[in-house]
């Protein structure tokens, strides 16, 4: 990991960050093993330069980004971010990237375009996970994950391309990743290759495998339990062993629905959960 | 010296106090020190679970052993085995309970009773609690033929406790999967009596109609 240049997030330094440490190495990213360690193990001698980044489908300037466009096409500024994960643990991220909201401006959408379809590299050979289903926690690769095109133009929609001000390590999505901080991390993918915009909602890794546990929206909702386990607390991983008193409620939206519970008005949020 | 057979349960012994209580020790150190990973509660929850299960596999593995090889004095390490599966249980519980829902008390019910995967682990813990109980010398006695029937519950708790490992994970159920097939495979060591167990099951309650 390189060096960023970036503007601070001056808004949110009350929020006390995961320790760096912690951030790199404990990762939901089954492409490299999908125990919580595998993924910094496994990943170190992933490529990211040369990378391309195709963004297309329903837009008047389809473009393909590479590896240097990515931090160099826009301005790039800190957000801090809270990171909740579907399995009931949270963290505190300082992301570095810009808005998706500026990239798909660039490519205008046309009127068609009403969900965004984001995929990750396929590369068994580079992503062990991808090839061995011991590893690679027997999902279908590659992954795919999908915004209601409203959702993919929110300021708060973030491509990172880095934390704790350096790019990013591969196992937490370089070169260049999504962050939605109002959904469950599932949703924020990673090592992305692909942004295409389309007509119907696509069809998305983790709820393809089990609709009931995980929807499309998956927008953050203590109101809403996962079939197996209660949603309603978390736990925030900072600092401290065994003894950190760390169980915190859940927020709606995960504390961000003064943004986005807009975009939701007029659904049930228990349908569309 | 005579190399006896109580010599042989006596070395048997350490061996399974030092391979099962060392690891504990060890966990816990680290963990209060948060050098166990990111999140040390999960990987204290997933060790001792995991521990307990194997255990449990060990614990029902040695009748077999005993009986193909003719070693009958490894059925006197078979309590000690079984206290320690017990304990492990008991830790992994403990570990979910006070590191995870920080003794949040009414969570905790709400999730035993909501989540068929812990409903199912519930049973089996208080299951193991009988056991273990009835393990000291002076109730085993007093219990007469009853304690066998009581300890044949250490196949059911097998099965609850595969599948709650199986219902526990996202999607990575090739180590769930595995342990099923290990745990029916020392079941079907022991096909004749579980068959009587669950004939005389449905005998009683052919009678009681």
């Amino acid at each position: 990991t390189t060096p960023l240049k970036f503007t601070s997030d001056k808004d949110n330094l009350s929020l006390i960050k995961t320790p760096e440490q912690k951030v790199i190495s404990h990762n939901n990213f089954y492409e490299f093993g999908a125990k919580k360690n595998q993924p910094a193990e496994l990943s170190q001698n992933f490529k990211v330069n040369p990378w391309q980044l195709t963004i297309s489908g329903e837009c008047d300037n389809p473009i393909t980004l590479d590896y240097d466009d990515l931090t160099t096409l826009f301005a790039l500024e800190e957000r801090i971010y809270r990171l909740r994960c579907v399995e009931a643990w949270s963290m505190v991220v300082p992301w570095i990237g810009f808005s998706l909201a500026d990239l798909l401006k660039k490519v205008a959408p046309n009127s068609s375009a009403k969900y965004v379809l984001f995929e990750t590299l396929h590369d068994p050979e580079q992503m062990p996970g991808q090839s061995d289903r011991r590893l690679g926690g027997g999902i279908a690769y590659p992954y795919v994950e999908g915004l209601r095109i409203d959702e993919a133009m929110n300021p708060l929609t973030l491509m990172s391309v880095g934390l704790y001000g350096k790019t990013l390590p591969p196992q937490n999505g370089a070169p260049i990743r999504l962050v939605v901080p109002w959904k469950y991390g599932f949703k924020s993918i990673k090592s992305i290759v692909s942004i295409k915009l389309v007509r119907e909602k696509p069809q998305t890794t983790w709820n393809k495998l089990a609709a009931n546990e995980y929807g499309f929206y998956a927008n953050v909702n203590p109101a809403h339990d996962h079939p197996r386990w209660s949603q309603a607390s978390e736990r925030r991983i900072t600092s401290g062993g065994l003894f950190a008193r760390n169980r915190i409620e859940t927020l709606p939206f995960n504390g961000y629905g003064e943004q986005v519970a807009h975009m939701y008005k007029n659904m049930n949020l228990s349908k569309y959960y | 010296m005579v190399f006896t057979t109580s010599h042989k349960v006596l070395l048997l012994k350490v061996v399974i106090h030092l391979a099962a209580f060392l690891p504990l020790l060890n966990l816990y150190y680290l963990a209060f020190n948060d050098q166990l990973g990111a999140d040390p509660v999960q990987e204290v929850i997933h060790f001792t679970g995991i521990g307990a299960f194997n255990l449990l596999l060990v614990t029902l593995t040695v009748s077999p052993i005993a009986k193909r090889f003719k070693q009958g004095y490894l059925l006197q390490v078979r309590r000690l085995l079984g206290l320690y599966t017990f304990s492990y249980a008991f830790m992994h519980l403990l570990n979910f309970l006070v590191f995870d829902l920080q003794l949040a008390w009414s969570l905790f019910f709400n999730e035993v009773v909501k989540r068929p995967y812990i409903t199912i682990g519930m049973i089996a813990f208080v299951l193991l609690t009988a056991l273990a109980i009835t393990s000291l010398d002076r109730i085993k006695r007093k219990m007469g033929k009853s304690w066998q029937s009581l300890h044949n519950y250490s196949y059911f708790i097998a099965i609850l406790v595969s599948v709650h490992f199986y219902w526990s994970v996202k999607s990575e159920i090739i180590s769930p999967l595995f342990y099923m097939v290990l745990t029916v495979a020392l079941l079907a060591f022991r096909y004749k009596k579980i068959k009587t167990l669950i004939l005389s099951i449905f005998v009683k309650n052919i009678r009681s109609k």
